[in-house]
């Protein structure tokens, strides 16, 4: 019996995932089930679609600068977070963590009308920096909990030896911790590379990250191309977990 | 809190300690991109719209008392909430027996069926509404098989409204509740499942005395944390309920970017906000009240 309540979960977890991929190979080219025939012309259709390119592009340039700049932030804010006895440590994390709580959907407004003045909408620095925002709490809360996992012992042999702090860190510390930065660096580049709602409202006509794309061509038709998009998008995040779980073990990461 | 290697006291005092330096960037860019934005709109709510987009700079309370009396805004601010609570409600029931499963389970492909669990969550949410447009759809998977068993002879209407909003919102937050609840579920202790069954028990008495009361917690903070992610949710609203569901998020959007009214979005971005502060008033009572029987068990 409860074997098969938690069958029935697995099922209704997966079945709009896996109808994506059946839907993916149809030749009809509007929204119905069963698929009326087998074909890969959906897949040629979204590569030969600018819309969709150029927002991979965008999307691409975007959270891989977001990360950079994330990872850089977070590791020196988790230091101080992990390493010093300094007093507002505790109020500056949760600072730090805190954009987490706040609806996308008002953070966008608020980077808008903030931005909107400064000509920083419709351009990579804005997103980018509002990138970094909602990349900030997921990279603190992995690489904050490797540091705290990891012993202080080797890194006070280090000082005691003669180090100065800078080449503890990057002969002891960094090394040390770094299946928590690259585990950090892999959300912080997923959330962005997923992030629609805060782009919607920074992206016009010149930079439209991808699925800001995807979704204003959801308005107007919802085809196969649609969902072979999503294939591509579900195999390429897939494929990033996978291989960080084989090396990792990404699960281990986020539960601790 | 780990031991802190010793402070810089062979250097000369009187300089900034290290860790406002460390911690500068972070301050700056969340300071410019996040902190000042947030009172940015919040004093954005107190200027009056005065039409093309224009906005008069002033201290006015019009744009607040439009948000909570026009019946127009109190019913997608009912339509939010009940959004809310109903995919808060049916998430943390789903979630609940397949974390409870996760947490005992003795398998030893556990870690891949934690996975499995988790993994929907870094598909993204379009992909996952448009999984769902597929299945909901009058022509889509259910009704095909409906009318195929000869069940139905109409399509059920189950997309373009609120239940096929609901049922989309409710697989697509599913791993975070999962997540959310899992971390809560360490205090389960098999021990003591199996200690009350030998005093005789029954299922039914083990649950609701030992499991529910250990798991409650965890239960809560999903239950938080998926109401939260529901009530602020556009995607899947705007695309599933097919321009039939109203929620705030929706028009928030819709002001602020076809409307150009930009005091009356952020006066519904504060009501969003203040619905959000409810329900986070509303978990840490209960939360109290919950870790206060456990401590007097």
């Amino acid at each position: 019996m409860n074997r098969l309540v938690v069958v029935a979960i697995f099922a209704f977890l997966w079945l709009p995932i896996l109808v994506i991929f059946v839907v993916s190979f149809d030749t009809s080219t509007f929204l119905r089930f069963p698929p009326q025939g087998f074909t890969l012309d959906a897949y040629a259709t979204v590569f030969s679609t600018p819309a969709f390119v150029s927002g991979l592009w965008t999307s691409l340039i975007v959270a891989v600068f977001a990360t950079a700049v994330t990872l850089v932030v977070s590791t020196a804010a988790a230091l101080v977070f992990t390493r010093s006895t300094f007093r507002g440590s505790g109020a500056a994390q949760a600072f730090f963590l805190s954009p987490l709580l706040v609806p996308n959907i008002v953070l966008g407004l608020a980077l808008l009308l903030f931005f909107a003045p400064l000509g920083l909408t419709d351009g990579y620095l804005g997103l980018v920096l509002a990138h970094v925002v909602l990349c900030i709490p997921y990279a603190v809360r992995t690489i904050t909990v490797s540091l705290t996992t990891v012993d202080v012992s080797s890194e006070d042999a280090a000082r005691v030896l003669g180090a100065s702090k800078l080449v503890t860190f990057r002969r002891v510390t960094l090394p040390l911790i770094r299946p928590g930065i690259v585990a950090g660096g892999v959300l912080a580049f997923l959330v962005s590379f997923d992030e629609a709602i805060v782009s919607l409202f920074l992206s016009g006509f010149a930079v439209t990250p991808l699925p800001v794309a995807l979704l204003d061509h959801m308005e107007t038709q919802a085809g196969p191309e649609v969902a072979a998009l999503s294939v591509l998008l579900i195999l390429f995040s897939l494929g990033v977990v996978l291989v960080i779980e084989r090396v990792l073990g990404l699960t281990k990461t986020l539960r601790s | 809190m780990t031991a802190a290697p010793a402070p810089a006291a062979s250097r000369p005092r009187r300089r900034i300690p290290a860790a406002w330096w460390l911690l500068l960037p972070g301050l700056v860019i969340l300071a410019f991109a996040y902190f000042t934005p947030m009172l940015w709109v919040v004093r954005m709510a107190f200027n009056r719209f005065i039409g093309g987009g224009g906005i008069d700079v002033t201290l006015s309370l019009d744009s607040f008392v439009e948000v909570f009396t026009d019946p127009y805004y109190l019913r997608v601010a009912g339509t939010t909430l009940a959004l809310g609570c109903w995919v808060a409600v049916l998430t943390v029931l789903v979630a609940y027996p397949l974390s409870l499963f996760l947490a005992r389970t003795t398998s030893k492909y556990r870690g891949l069926i934690t996975m499995f669990a988790i993994a929907p969550m870094l598909v993204s949410s379009v992909a996952r509404t448009y999984g769902w447009m597929v299945v909901l759809g009058n022509q889509g998977l259910i009704n095909t098989v409906l009318s195929g068993l000869g069940l139905t002879d109409r399509p059920v209407q189950l997309a373009n409204n609120f239940t096929g909003v609901v049922i989309a919102l409710v697989q697509i937050f599913l791993p975070y509740a999962v997540l959310a609840m899992s971390s809560g579920f360490g205090r389960l202790d098999a021990d003591l499942e199996q200690a009350a069954a030998s005093l005789g028990a029954n299922r039914f008495t083990r649950f609701r005395r030992i499991t529910l009361p250990l798991t409650l917690p965890g239960v809560l903070t999903a239950g938080l944390l998926v109401f939260v992610l529901a009530i602020s949710a556009y995607v899947t609203p705007r695309l599933i309920g097919g321009g039939r569901v109203f929620v705030l998020a929706a028009e928030i959007y819709d002001q602020a970017t076809n409307q150009l009214n930009w005091p009356l979005a952020a006066a519904l971005s504060v009501m969003l906000i203040i619905i959000f502060g409810a329900a986070i008033g509303l978990y840490q009572i209960l939360q109290k009240r919950v870790e206060r029987r456990m401590s007097g068990l």
